[in-house]
């Protein structure tokens, strides 16, 4: 099978690219052509298709954000999308600190012009058993790691998502111990694939997926890929993850996508892909495995889920 | 004040009413209206719908202690039946649409997902509760054997609302509600059955 999850395309190309269907359009409607004529080519799936195999089709934009888990925002399906209104992503500016040689407070802005915004269009596998196609459009988190230049004793990351309980009604109930807390080995930080998304579709990022930064780490279940991030801290401990923390016995620090570790509550061996009839087959490490596994060589799976 | 008439009078609407969400989610369904997963919400809808009137037919059975609406009772094996009939429309989402008849990967799902098992169990208890809901039923089984079998009620209850309260991930305010309201109605009962009774002594 081909796997084709980890395709990159330039920002760049990809700004060409919109440019060159903004023209065609224009020559063909001349004056008439409208702010409507963006808005259908920032969600028209066509031209992420391309980067996926046959087997993988490009969700739509709207399947992508009026279907969310992101409890800041309540904890059914639909309530991002409804309850994310209020929520003010800028200014924006993210704390790193920790074990590194630069502990600094960076704005959002400042970062993006020193980072290179590439196209990358993953599959995200919820922990609940469902999945989509994602085009989204970020900046590998390598980069960021690097201009905050760790120590060696750093062997983890930590990431925190924002606490505005005005603008997060979710967060005015503990259903979670906030503020949302996830994190990464070192090396699965520093993998290629493992992406700061501030883009979808072409978009800013909405509200309900996580605005305005991200992270996406597309062999985990979905999360993993902690939203609205405001603090990122590097620590020699595994750090404290929310879900671990709330239900360890269904959820682990790795949880990485495997069809064999079962699950108390959902089978892991098959999903359904949002807009799909039958359900398929989950692959392993959501089908990264030739891009991830070699991580975990010496890990028990089972285990360490 | 209510007399039996005017809760036979009510039956025909009440019938109507409760159908109706199923027409319509069923409508949504094919009409391609139910959302993004239409098969997960098609299927939760359901079983809360079931859930509900699981609830709602223990209600009236406390509430026919009222002397003034003692027939109210008389609706209880309509709603009764209908929560069995949203159950075998839950049950069936999730046997056709959702695993589409994969016999072997269903069984292990029951087996390994305890609730899933809760979910099924409450299911198996109420097809003898649906089955012997006739007069001709209460006749032939006499009405002692009728209403031990009826007590198959309860642990359908608890069962359902632990299904629901497994199932939630995080917030689980709404399945501690159900489950709250039919702890009180049990307490309701065994006050009644075992308390009451002593104290008069």
């Amino acid at each position: 099978m081909k796997i084709l999850g980890s395709e990159i395309t330039p920002y760049k190309t990809y700004l060409n690219r919109r440019k060159f269907i903004q023209g065609s359009f224009a020559s063909a409607l001349l004056a008439t052509v409208s702010s409507s004529v963006l808005a259908k080519h920032n969600t028209d799936p066509s031209i992420y298709n391309q980067f996926m195999n046959e087997n993988d089709k490009v969700n739509s934009y709207e399947e992508i954000t009026t279907y969310n888990n992101f409890y800041e925002f309540g904890t059914h399906k639909k309530h991002p999308h409804l309850n994310s209104g209020d929520f003010k992503p800028k200014p924006w500016s993210v704390k790193i600190d920790g074990l590194v040689k630069k502990p600094m407070t960076i704005d959002l802005e400042k970062i993006l012009s020193k980072v290179t915004i590439e196209d990358r269009v993953y599959r995200l596998r919820c922990v609940e058993a469902w999945s989509m196609v994602i085009p989204w459009q970020g900046f590998q988190l390598s980069e960021l790691i690097k201009m905050a230049e760790p120590l060696s004793s750093a062997k983890y990351v930590q990431f925190v998502t924002v606490f505005r309980p005005e603008e997060m009604p979710g967060q005015k109930k503990r259903t979670i111990n906030w503020p949302y807390r996830e994190g990464l080995r070192m090396d699965e930080a520093m993998n290629p694939l493992t992406i700061l998304a501030t883009g979808l579709y072409g978009h800013e990022m909405p509200n309900q997926n996580g605005a305005p930064m991200r992270l996406v780490v597309p062999w985990k279940y979905g999360f993993k890929s902690i939203k609205s991030i405001v603090e990122i801290r590097f620590l020699d401990q595994q750090p404290e993850t929310s879900w671990e923390t709330l239900a360890p016995w269904e959820y682990g620090f790795y949880a990485n996508v495997n069809p064999t570790v079962n699950h108390p509550r959902w089978s892991q061996g098959t999903e359904r892909r949002i807009g799909e009839f039958k359900r398929r087959e989950t692959l392993m490490f959501n089908g990264y495995e030739k891009e991830v596994a070699h991580l975990y060589k010496d890990l028990d799976l089972t285990k360490f889920y | 004040m209510f007399s039996t008439k005017n809760f036979n009078r009510s039956k025909p609407i009440l019938f109507l009413l409760i159908l109706f969400p199923s027409l319509l989610w069923v409508y949504q369904f094919l009409t391609g209206n139910l959302g993004v997963n239409p098969i997960e919400k098609l299927m939760d809808e359901l079983g809360l719908m079931a859930l509900r009137l699981i609830i709602v037919t223990l209600m009236i059975t406390t509430l026919s202690n009222i002397k003034a609406i003692k027939s109210i009772v008389i609706l209880r094996r309509m709603i009764g039946l209908f929560a069995f009939y949203y159950v075998c429309l839950h049950f069936s989402t999730y046997i056709v649409l959702d695993h589409f008849l994969d016999m072997q990967f269903i069984i292990q799902d029951i087996i390994k997902r305890p609730f899933i098992t809760f979910g099924f169990i409450s299911f198996l208890f109420l097809i003898p509760l649906a089955s012997t809901s006739t007069n001709k039923m209460i006749k032939k089984l006499g009405f002692k054997l009728w209403k031990k079998i009826h007590y198959l009620i309860y642990p359908v209850a608890i069962l359902a609302s632990l299904h629901f309260y497994v199932l939630v991930r995080a917030d689980k305010t709404e399945p501690v509600i159900y489950m709250g309201i039919i702890l009180l109605l049990l307490l309701h009962r065994i006050f009644k059955r075992l308390i009451r009774p002593q104290l008069a002594q």
